[in-house]
């Protein structure tokens, strides 16, 4: 009780940003939220969510035959994401098995080996800490991972935004028009790896796929206009970290689950009250009082 | 005569899904000016001859000359349209009749698809065409299935394409909208465009085409309306289902 009575709410701010790690986690969370955020808007509008799962889990292996030989970590986990990309699209291709199936089926086997290689390899790898994220506890040499990354992934949606939203909408069109089809698919297919790479710095492979997928879901609920929904995604995502993390700082809370619960309170909010599409659809709420 | 002369020139093209054959041995040729209605069953193989000629899946046999060129160079000079059923698209994508025109335009513009003086006029013009103006920043989740037909004709005419390919052009449209995409196809043979359309409205056929393709896999019948389009013809297209019973004793 004694904290609450000495917290204002300016202290709840400030305090915690005396604190280097915190200064940095809030700064690296924000950064990754508005990179997955960006990318959440494709994903959710082309349908990708079990795609984001399997690539995010499948890096597992990659995370940590990277530590254990010294390599960055965003190295190994981009390579294993790519891959079980393409061995899921293979599989697909050369079996009667059922896309969903075929997904499920790789990202179970590569996060299993994944679990496996922890146990079998002697090093200081940290299991929990890739599992659920731990921003308040991240390298230096992270930091300039994952601001190299992020920075990557927001120039190449930057330049291929429209394209990219075409292809979401249209592929028909696109390839009509003489568009390359294929760089767009495999382009998108890159931003995911590198995007869920920085993501699981803030919640851990598990939880990174919420990253991917609630923000945007959010967005599509508040707007009938791609570039806002964008950047409804990229904020709602930035203040659900910001959130997440002062709360897992006061409450002493697990950090990577208050993001992510962070960002399912926002989707539920505008789930039940979103103007146009929300259950109690507000608007019309409001008209009927005029 | 010279291929050349030919918009469309479809020589025995075969296009396979994994191995399962979806159309084999398919001809066909058009000129500018004409008109083509391109009437099958269900499978019977309508858009997987849409997708050939787009270039969206590729022939295992066979060749295609868009203007006596490769498909490949036809794209890159915006010469064929596509318009899709509208089934065959996401209505609750969050994109306005403005930017879904504007997309006819991309084909044209640079990298970062920014918009000139010159495509702002023809997405202008071809949304003038289609009648909605008034309707630029609607969402096309907003629209009637009739406005919605016309936002991507709209796209097809700002595209500026010699080309149009139209999937099912006259289903779940209302009368305005029947009425003016007739009027835009008198216009559009005027000016030498060259349209394929699919259809299952057999007077749709009679009306406007000049010529028609009955498939089944393959060609079944290929030729001048009034000599192809037979009744006889028009059962052995449906598998053996009379054309009484298909559009009525009338016919």
């Amino acid at each position: 009780m004694e904290l609450f009575s000495s917290l204002t709410l300016y202290s709840f701010i400030t305090d915690p940003l005396t604190h280097d790690f915190m200064r940095k986690a809030l700064l690296i969370s924000s950064l990754v939220a508005a990179v997955c955020g960006f990318l959440s808007s494709y994903l959710t509008l082309k349908g990708w969510a079990l795609m984001g799962d399997a690539v995010s889990h499948s890096v597992m292996p990659g995370v940590v035959v990277a530590y254990a030989l010294g390599l960055p970590f965003s190295l190994g986990a981009f390579i294993f994401g790519v891959g079980s990309v393409a061995l899921i699209g293979f599989i697909k291709q050369k079996s009667r098995v059922k896309e969903d199936t075929v997904i499920g089926l790789v990202f179970t086997g590569f996060f299993a080996l994944g679990i496996v290689l922890v146990s079998k390899i002697k090093s200081n790898i940290d299991l929990h800490s890739i599992l659920f994220g731990s921003p308040l506890g991240i390298s230096l040499s992270d930091v300039k991972q994952t601001i190299f990354i992020s920075l990557l992934v927001v120039i190449l949606l930057s330049i291929f935004r429209k394209d990219l939203m075409l292809y979401c909408f249209d592929p028909r069109h696109a390839k009509t028009v003489g568009i390359n089809v294929f760089f767009l698919h495999y382009l998108l297919l890159t931003c995911l790896s590198l995007a869920a790479v920085v993501g699981l710095q803030s919640v851990g492979i598990i939880l990174v796929v919420a990253m991917l997928i609630t923000p945007g879901a959010t967005a599509y609920l508040l707007t009938d206009k791609f570039d806002n929904m964008t950047v409804i995604s990229v904020l709602s995502a930035i203040i659900s970290s910001l959130i997440g993390i002062y709360v897992s700082f006061w409450f002493d809370l697990e950090t990577g689950g208050s993001i992510v619960l962070a960002q399912t309170f926002i989707f539920l909010f505008a789930f039940l009250f979103a103007p146009r599409y929300g259950i109690f659809k507000l608007k019309k709420l409001f008209a009927g009082y005029k | 005569m010279n291929y050349q002369s030919f918009r469309i020139d479809a020589e025995n093209i075969c296009v396979d899904y994994n191995g399962k054959v979806a159309l084999y041995d398919a001809n066909l040729r058009l000129k500018p000016g004409q008109i083509c209605g391109l009437v099958g069953m269900n499978g019977a193989g309508k858009t997987t001859f849409f997708n050939a000629l787009t270039g969206f899946v590729n022939i295992s046999k066979g060749k295609i000359r868009i203007n006596g060129e490769s498909v490949r160079s036809a794209q890159k000079d915006q010469t064929i349209a596509y318009v899709p059923q509208n089934e065959g698209i996401d209505s609750q994508f969050p994109i306005s009749v403005w930017d879904v025109v504007m997309m006819g335009r991309y084909g044209s513009m640079n990298i970062f698809r920014s918009p000139r003086e010159s495509d702002v006029q023809a997405v202008k013009d071809a949304i003038e065409r289609v009648d909605l103006t008034d309707h630029l920043s609607i969402p096309i989740g907003n629209l009637s299935g009739g406005q919605r037909k016309r936002t991507f004709l709209a796209r097809a005419i700002a595209q500026r394409a010699s080309i149009l390919l139209l999937d099912e052009p006259f289903s779940g449209v209302d009368i305005r909208t029947e009425k003016l995409i007739s009027e835009l196809f008198i216009q559009f043979k005027n000016e030498g465009k060259t349209i394929l359309l699919s259809t299952h409205d057999m007077i749709h056929v009679r009306e406007f085409c000049d010529l028609v393709l009955l498939i089944n896999k393959t060609v079944v019948a290929y030729g001048e309306t009034s000599e192809v389009f037979t009744p006889e013809n028009i059962t052995t297209t449906f598998g053996g289902i009379s054309p009484d019973f298909l559009f009525g004793p009338e016919s």
